[in-house]
């Protein structure tokens, strides 16, 4: 039984057609439960099998879906894949999406089925232009099979998928602010509760899923929730697509059991650091995750273990900086990020990420002040702190620049004492 | 008011927006679709298409106007041919991308927000394309093109 199921079909070869999908046993859990299954017993399924949200929050994602309330029959019931996939230094459901989209699709029609849902957006941005016309080919080649559409399989259930293409920004990877967009609107995040399981897309039940979650059902449904977590090699269930960017010999995205070290995926699979590069600390999961160092190097990338760190696991897909590269630079073109991306609704996030980008400039600038630390912390107090805003955009942003303050403080100091960045000129 | 509608939007747009609300809940709906629509005809959104697209969707200018400047890829002002847009995240900042950036920048003569002056190219910024084991990366019209240096960049344009 393969150990690396989301990638079982991916050898660079280009995408996997639905024959080729099938004969991997593909469409087998669809066959075998569609029409046939009682949806409350795949519910329990995914509750025992622990699978967590791969998103970046990691969420129960059994947990989530047993929110949705029974079916009505008062109308539409969505299942929306977030295929936005923007975070900075993230560059894994595009490798799936390109090479292996039945997956995606068999895993939305087997959670559908499962939480009643009759309608699918696949969310994508508008840059993941194959993407979008590999998935556009595989629901296409899904419906004339009957994998997808009225009556699936001969039986009573429908389920009609269409994919959704964006017209940009970072926000609408935020599950509500995703649905406003998917109404038509700005894409500002909804205030909570109601949760969208109950209240969503046009007010009705909606559950919204990463594409990494989505492609883990398939093989938990066939192989059971015991085997998916005996993949893991510590407390989380599962693989996961881990990778590393930066100046490592060997970047890329690499299919691994749940728990494996830092240290494995940073030296062996990333290859270790580029020559005439040391490491000095890296981002753990995307652009919103606190700053980690080689301390940390052997933790296990969990939810658990990265968190009593000091940051959260997100994606999983590392940023990596090396000894070469200001890391009050690398902090200021984060801070641009966020503040750029911020949809402007709370007033902590909008007004407050561009007076940190605009510190953080002027230090990198050389024309810091020592008070402008204290600024920059107690700013982070306010935009930081859950309950301030909407959502978790401002709070990410915070992430990086509290855990750099601490990492990389004389870095800051030094800028302000010389009146210049110390890396100026290198790279 | 019809006439008016088929003057600034053509039968063609028209029909493939009323295409999109047979399948929503109500026109408002299909506000970013019908953007998107007209974009891909005539490359960016007048005020003139903009006032139009609302009318056909039962809505005021100033609310379509207030969700198409929220997007970063719905243009309210003309465009080149192809539209750059170039990563300025993190992965791609740690690469050098910034220098590369400079690099484009001064190879076709505009700064971000630019169009050059024979109307092929528009230069912007964009956020992660999900490209990062191959930073720097860009996208030139529907291309994605990466592993950029400042000794590789100007072929790409010639």
């Amino acid at each position: 039984m393969t150990q690396s199921p989301l990638t079982r079909n991916i050898q660079g070869n280009g995408p996997t057609d639905i024959l080729a999908y099938e004969a991997s046993g593909g469409y087998l859990a669809a066959r075998d439960n569609i029409g046939k299954a009682d949806p409350a017993d795949l519910l329990q399924l995914i509750k025992d099998s622990n699978l967590l949200g791969r998103g970046g929050a990691g969420f129960p994602t059994g947990m989530k879906w047993s929110f949705v309330p029974p079916a009505d029959g008062n109308g539409h019931r969505y299942l929306v894949a977030n295929a936005d996939e923007m975070e900075p230094g993230t560059f894994k459901d595009r490798l799936i999406m390109e090479n292996d989209p039945h997956q995606l699709i068999e895993g939305m029609l087997l959670s559908a089925y499962t939480l009643a849902a009759d309608v699918g957006y696949i969310f994508i941005r508008a840059e993941y232009h194959l993407a979008i016309a590999r998935l556009r080919s595989a629901i296409s080649e899904a419906e004339q099979k009957c994998y997808l559409g009225d009556r699936i399989l001969g039986s009573k259930y429908s389920f009609h998928l269409q994919v959704h293409i964006s017209a940009g920004r970072y926000i609408c990877g935020e599950e509500t602010a995703l649905l406003n967009s998917l109404e038509g609107k700005r894409a500002t995040p909804r205030a909570k509760p109601p949760f969208p399981q109950v209240s969503g897309l046009w007010g009705r039940p909606t559950i919204v899923n990463n594409v990494e979650t989505l492609c883990n059902i398939p093989h938990i449904v066939n192989h059971g929730a015991n085997w998916f977590k005996s993949l893991g090699k510590g407390d989380n269930a599962g693989t996961k697509l881990f990778g590393a960017s930066g100046r490592v010999k060997n970047p890329g995205c690499w299919e691994l059991p749940m728990g494996t070290s830092i240290r494995e995926i940073l030296e062996v699979h990333a290859g270790g650091m580029q020559d005439g590069y040391m490491l000095k600390g890296f981002l753990p999961g995307g652009a919103s995750t606190d700053f980690l160092t080689p301390d940390h190097l052997d933790l296990p990338m969990e939810y658990e273990a990265i968190q009593k760190a000091g940051s959260r696991m997100g994606t999983g897909l590392m940023v990596v900086l090396d000894d070469r590269a200001c890391p009050v630079g690398m902090i200021a073109n984060l801070e641009k990020f966020f503040a750029r991306e911020s949809c402007g609704f709370c007033t902590p996030c909008r007004e407050g990420l561009p007076w940190v980008q605009g510190i953080l400039d002027k230090i990198e600038a050389g024309h810091g002040q020592a008070a402008d630390l204290e600024v920059l912390e107690r700013q982070a107090l306010f935009i930081g702190a859950i309950g301030n805003t909407h959502c978790a955009h401002a709070p990410g942003a915070m992430e990086p620049l509290v855990s750099g303050l601490k990492y990389f403080r004389s870095e800051f100091e030094q800028h302000i004492h010389d009146g210049r960045c110390p890396y100026a000129g290198e790279s | 008011m019809k006439s008016e509608l088929i003057n600034a939007l053509s039968r063609a747009e028209i029909d493939a927006i009323e295409a999109e609300i047979t399948h929503l809940p109500d026109r408002k709906s299909a506000a970013i679709d019908a953007l998107k629509i007209v974009q891909s005809q005539r490359g960016w959104i007048s005020d003139d298409s903009l006032s139009a697209i609302a009318k056909l969707l039962n809505m005021s200018a100033a609310e379509l106007d207030g969700i198409a400047t929220f997007y970063n890829l719905i243009f309210r002002h003309p465009v080149g041919e192809q539209v750059i847009l170039f990563c300025d995240s993190v992965s791609c900042w740690l690469m050098n991308g910034e220098k590369v950036c400079s690099k484009l920048q001064r190879t076709l003569g505009i700064q971000h927000g630019e169009t050059t002056a024979d109307g092929q190219y528009t230069l912007l910024p964009v956020t992660c394309l999900g490209d990062c084991d191959h930073a720097p990366a860009m996208m030139v019209g529907e291309s994605l093109h990466h592993d950029l240096t400042v000794d590789n960049i100007e072929a790409i344009f010639k």
